[in-house]
């Protein structure tokens, strides 16, 4: 590939990004609108969608406050940080046959590297506030992502070790014939569990939980900056989904259809499983969370990761 | 485990299910016949303004937002020099047609009155007054009762006898 052919997908793919992700709003609202009964924004535009100029154009004419009692710098730091480490995560995506940023061969782990780097939007954003509540939603965003952590790249290992290879665009053809959804339908449970988590969406919105912590980690945010936060919840929501498609459904492959229209039919599909979750489950309490996933979906992915790899070693004695 | 499961299936059923929104401006909310909203005031069969100017609705509003001068004509009969009724502070209570004793001041299904200006939702007598009798039509306090206001002599109106002759010793 050219140098030029390279550049064109790299603005490809943050340009389609983006867009999706402020997309997300309007599809957010309407589905959830949907499945409470309720029409949703449907006057400005067709189908309501020009709401979603109107919410940025909103975000980027409010007063963008720096609260006095607020570490002024993190502050500021904080909600670039959630956006950049996801944004860095879709690089390793092969959204198609070739149309892949980088073709990392440690593609798993870069993932998992980047969105553990996702964490410290949240500490530093809810640290900086210099709020109680803000520092409460931090505490409990760190710790929930970090525990998370562990058995999202533990429920990964099934993967890697049928593929043997961390690269995405081999996990994707390793999948031609079987997707690993049922080779590995533990691991997929838990990875979406974790994935749900690690996006801190509903029913995992525990560092947010504005019933209890008015906003959580982004109470003092406003304009463009608690923007950034929500644009990156969605692009976390949009990456768990991309990376759940591209590690259990088969990525790109399909039929009839090309590849990155299969992809993307997929993605969505997920997407709309986030929204679902959002509108049915109700938020457990903190130390339900905690315990949930400590003293079952540990021992669980550790089972999975035990059987997967004696079968593993079982298949290579046969051959 | 299981109850999650069933919930996430209910709130996706919830997908075929009727909406519950009323698109408003398109689709018009049903309003009961005595739904209190705009406040009028109704003439009597005759096409002689009811009210009275009594004072009665000015002193039950709980907002004052009822300000009204009585006057007279020739043959006596009240009616108010003018009715003002300021809409931005009504609270819509519905005690002035409680109060009314000649069924003049009504209130009427309608609450479409926004403004711009907040000036223009004080209304005057002619922007209150409606060529109507309202939810008692038939009416007319004068025949009824009261005084002799060049509508009906003493003695003369609906279900009325004629005063007591009080120089005569007949029952």
């Amino acid at each position: 590939m050219t140098v030029m052919q390279h550049v064109w997908i790299v603005l490809g793919v943050l340009f389609v990004l983006l867009n999706i992700a402020a997309g997300l709003i309007w599809l957010e609202r309407r589905m959830l609108a949907l499945w409470q009964d309720r029409l949703g924004p449907n006057r400005a535009g067709p189908f309501g969608l020009f709401i979603v100029l109107a919410d940025t154009l909103k975000l980027f004419f409010k007063e963008d406050w720096i609260p006095p009692f607020a570490d002024k710098k993190i502050f500021v730091i904080a909600p670039a940080i959630v956006v950049a480490s996801v944004l860095m995560t879709f690089v390793i995506i092969p959204f198609a046959p070739h149309i892949v940023v980088a073709d990392l061969n440690v593609g798993i782990l870069f993932f998992l590297a980047m969105s553990s780097l996702g964490v410290y939007s949240i500490v530093l954003g809810g640290w900086a506030s210099n709020n109680k509540y803000s520092l409460l939603g931090a505490l409990r965003g760190a710790s929930q992502m970090i525990s998370y952590e562990v058995f999202m790249g533990l429920s990964l290992m099934g993967v890697v070790m049928l593929t043997g290879s961390f690269n995405l665009g081999d996990i994707v053809a390793a999948q031609h014939k079987v997707w690993y959804v049922f080779t590995q339908p533990l691991g997929f449970v838990i990875f979406l569990i974790a994935g749900i988590a690690e996006t801190h969406r509903l029913p995992f919105d525990i560092p947010e939980a504005e019933s209890e912590l008015v906003a959580g980690f982004h109470a003092e945010y406003s304009g463009m900056k608690f923007g950034m936060f929500f644009i990156g919840e969605y692009l976390g929501v949009t990456m768990i989904s991309a990376m759940t498609v591209v590690l259990f459904f088969g990525g790109w492959s399909g039929p009839f259809l090309p590849p990155l229209l299969w992809f993307t039919i997929k993605t969505f599909a997920f997407i709309m499983l986030f929204i679902l979750l959002r509108a049915s489950l109700p938020r457990p309490r903190y130390d339900q969370l905690m315990e949930y996933g400590w003293k079952v979906l540990l021992p669980l992915v550790l089972i999975n990761l035990m059987a997967t790899g004696a079968i593993a070693l079982w298949l290579r004695g046969s051959h | 485990m299981f109850s999650h499961f069933r919930t996430i299936w209910l709130t996706f059923l919830h997908m075929f299910r009727k909406r519950a929104t009323i698109e408003y401006p398109e689709e018009k909310v049903p309003l009961h016949p005595r739904w209190r909203g705009r406040i009028v005031l109704t003439q009597d069969p005759d096409g002689g303004e009811r009210c009275v100017a009594c004072y009665l609705c000015a002193a039950a509003c709980p907002v004052d937002c009822i300000a009204l001068q009585a006057t007279e004509d020739e043959n006596g009969r009240r009616y108010p020099d003018f009715f003002r009724i300021n809409f931005s502070r009504c609270i819509y209570c519905g005690f002035c047609e409680e109060a009314c004793p000649t069924y003049a001041i009504q209130l009427i299904p309608d609450f479409e009155m926004a403004e711009y200006n907040r000036q223009n939702l004080v209304f005057e007598k002619e922007d209150l007054s409606i060529k109507s009798q309202g939810k008692y039509p038939g009416y007319n306090f004068y025949k009824v009762a009261g005084m002799d206001a060049g509508v009906k002599q003493k003695g003369h109106g609906e279900n009325e006898e004629a005063p007591v002759d009080i120089h005569s010793l007949l029952p």
